[in-house]
């Protein structure tokens, strides 16, 4: 399996991504190194081939933006937007992961072993995302699909305007936001944050973790509501 | 947008490297803001009956040759003050004896263009126009010695790119601010300061966030509360470092709209708006890195 090195205080971002964007079937199955990342932006955006990309420090704004197929390793944090509109494949971030992490990701996985900031998963479409510490305010505002299983806390307004994402979390939440209520676990959700978790690399007893999704309250427009919610 | 850098030697010996570790920062600060560039660094401190005025001279016709030694006859010819100056082109830092307001109407009667970046007795400010870098060699940044210091990169997005609209800002003595963001009321905060007789030098949205706080300190709060009235009173987006003799202090606003990045060890706290400007201080590896929360104080003692 061939590997290659991208030092990046020797080499560009672009030298990089221009290489990760080259052929996908004969990127298949390489695994590529990013070593001196210094939080450089856009490190590995727009792969679309199925290779394994290691980015060995902290990760500037928008790592793993746009992800197709691709399994992405970030060792250190990662700056805003972190696997932003990702489509596919898996982006994990060993340490922590700044503002709208996993921004409308439309598939894929994201991992965040530590704690995410402000607004993580706004406007998920699709896409799964593990936190393994706890998110800040606004997160998974008007999620419209896909999965956020939080393992610590979530700051206030949680799930706000949320449409058919479904939110698991097990430690406290601050406040939810409009809309956003919490369901029974079924055997369906305890299976799935058991796959979700088990696919994060984390044991939590998915029992152990709540539901929140949509009351669908904000589907219809209400003429009567007098724009209190 | 615009960019921060801030920098806390806790080691003594790393007092004589501040500038360059710091130049760096500034310099990867550049995509951020690079319109205009300053910092405001605190050393040891001048004796309690002296002051330091760090003085801009870009204003006047003579600029970077700007007659430093003629002013420094003129003003120790009408009072005693022993004035000395330090000086790189057109800023220079005039250390004085004595009264400190008395010499600043002189100033300004005799030398109305000359511009007072701070007075203090540990603070030296230097900010103007033109990219991190150029702003860093114009006053040899590379050697300033200190404790600690504040820098910003400026991207002008409230008012004109002049150097006197270019961060840090700062009010009394010893104090400084500077800011990432926009404020969304800074024309109501100063309809409250001005009728205190507080005196606005520019039309700049962060001037007055400094002033506020500037005030709130002057009134005899604490650093944690004249913060917390901070959060209660400035309203936008902002993260704010901000230097006193004594502290290097960070806020953010709720919404965390704009960045901050922290790194710590047993050597130094080093701050930035992204870590790339924190990637190359020495040990980077090793410390601890985190990213501040909105709506907390992160209060740093040098």
């Amino acid at each position: 399996m061939e590997s290659l090195n991208f030092d990046l205080e020797t080499q560009t971002v672009r030298d990089l991504n221009q290489y990760l964007h080259g052929d996908a079937a004969a990127l298949a199955g390489q695994r590529i190194a990013v070593t001196s990342p210094n939080g450089a932006h856009n490190i590995a955006v727009g792969v679309d081939a199925e290779l394994h990309v290691t980015i060995k420090g902290h990760a500037g704004y928008y790592a793993g933006g746009m992800n197709q197929q691709a399994t992405i390793v970030i060792e250190g944090s990662a700056g805003t937007g972190v696997a932003e509109n990702m489509m596919s494949g898996k982006v994990h971030v060993r340490g922590f992961a700044s503002n709208g992490a996993g921004a409308s990701a439309h598939g894929g996985l994201l991992v965040i072993d530590g704690d995410a900031g402000l607004r993580c998963g706004i406007s998920l479409k699709g896409g799964d995302i593990v936190v393994g510490g706890s998110v800040g305010s606004f997160s998974a505002f008007m999620a419209q699909a896909g999965r956020m299983v939080i393992c610590g806390d979530a700051g206030d307004a949680l799930g706000d305007s949320l449409y058919e994402a479904v939110l698991y979390v097990r430690g406290a939440v601050k406040s939810l936001g409009a809309d956003a209520q919490y369901e029974p676990m079924s055997d369906a959700d305890l299976d799935a944050v058991r796959l979700l978790l088990a696919a994060a690399g984390l044991d939590h007893d998915p029992a152990s973790f709540k539901r929140i999704a949509s009351a669908r309250t904000l589907y219809h427009w209400n003429a009567d509501a007098n724009q209190e919610y | 947008m615009c960019g921060i850098v801030g920098l806390l030697v806790k080691t003594p010996a790393l007092r004589e490297r501040l500038g360059e570790l710091m130049v760096p920062m500034l310099i990867g600060m550049t995509e951020r803001g690079p319109d205009s560039a300053g910092l405001a660094v605190f050393g040891k401190e001048v004796d309690a009956g002296q002051r330091k005025l760090s003085l801009y001279a870009g204003f006047t016709d003579e600029g970077a040759q700007f007659p430093w030694a003629a002013l420094a006859d003129a003003l120790n010819h009408a009072m005693d003050v022993t004035a000395r100056f330090d000086v790189k082109g057109n800023h220079a830092v005039l250390t004085l004896q004595g009264d400190a307001e008395r010499v600043k109407l002189w100033l300004r009667e005799h030398y109305p263009k000359l511009y007072l970046l701070s007075t203090g007795r540990s603070i030296d400010l230097y900010k103007d126009i033109g990219s991190p870098a150029e702003v860093a060699a114009r006053y040899d940044f590379a050697n300033l010695k200190g404790s600690h210091l504040v820098g910003h990169t400026r991207m002008a997005t409230e008012s004109a790119v002049t150097p006197d609209r270019a961060h840090p800002f700062t009010a009394g003595e010893d104090f400084c601010l500077v800011h990432n963001g926009s404020l969304s009321n800074p024309y109501g905060v100063r309809r409250k300061l001005e009728p205190l007789g507080i005196h606005f030098d520019t039309d700049n949205d962060t001037e007055a966030a400094c002033r506020f706080i500037e005030w709130r300190l002057r009134e005899g709060d604490a650093l944690p509360e004249a913060l917390q009235k901070g959060f209660e009173e400035l309203d936008g987006f902002y993260t704010f470092l901000m230097g006193t003799t004594t502290e290097l202090a960070l806020i953010r606003d709720p919404f965390a709209c704009k960045p901050a990045v922290v790194a710590e060890n047993d050597d130094y706290v080093a701050i930035a708006s992204e870590f790339r400007s924190l990637a190359h201080l020495p040990d980077i590896r090793n410390a601890k890195v985190f990213e501040p929360a909105p709506e907390e104080m992160y209060v740093w003692k040098a």
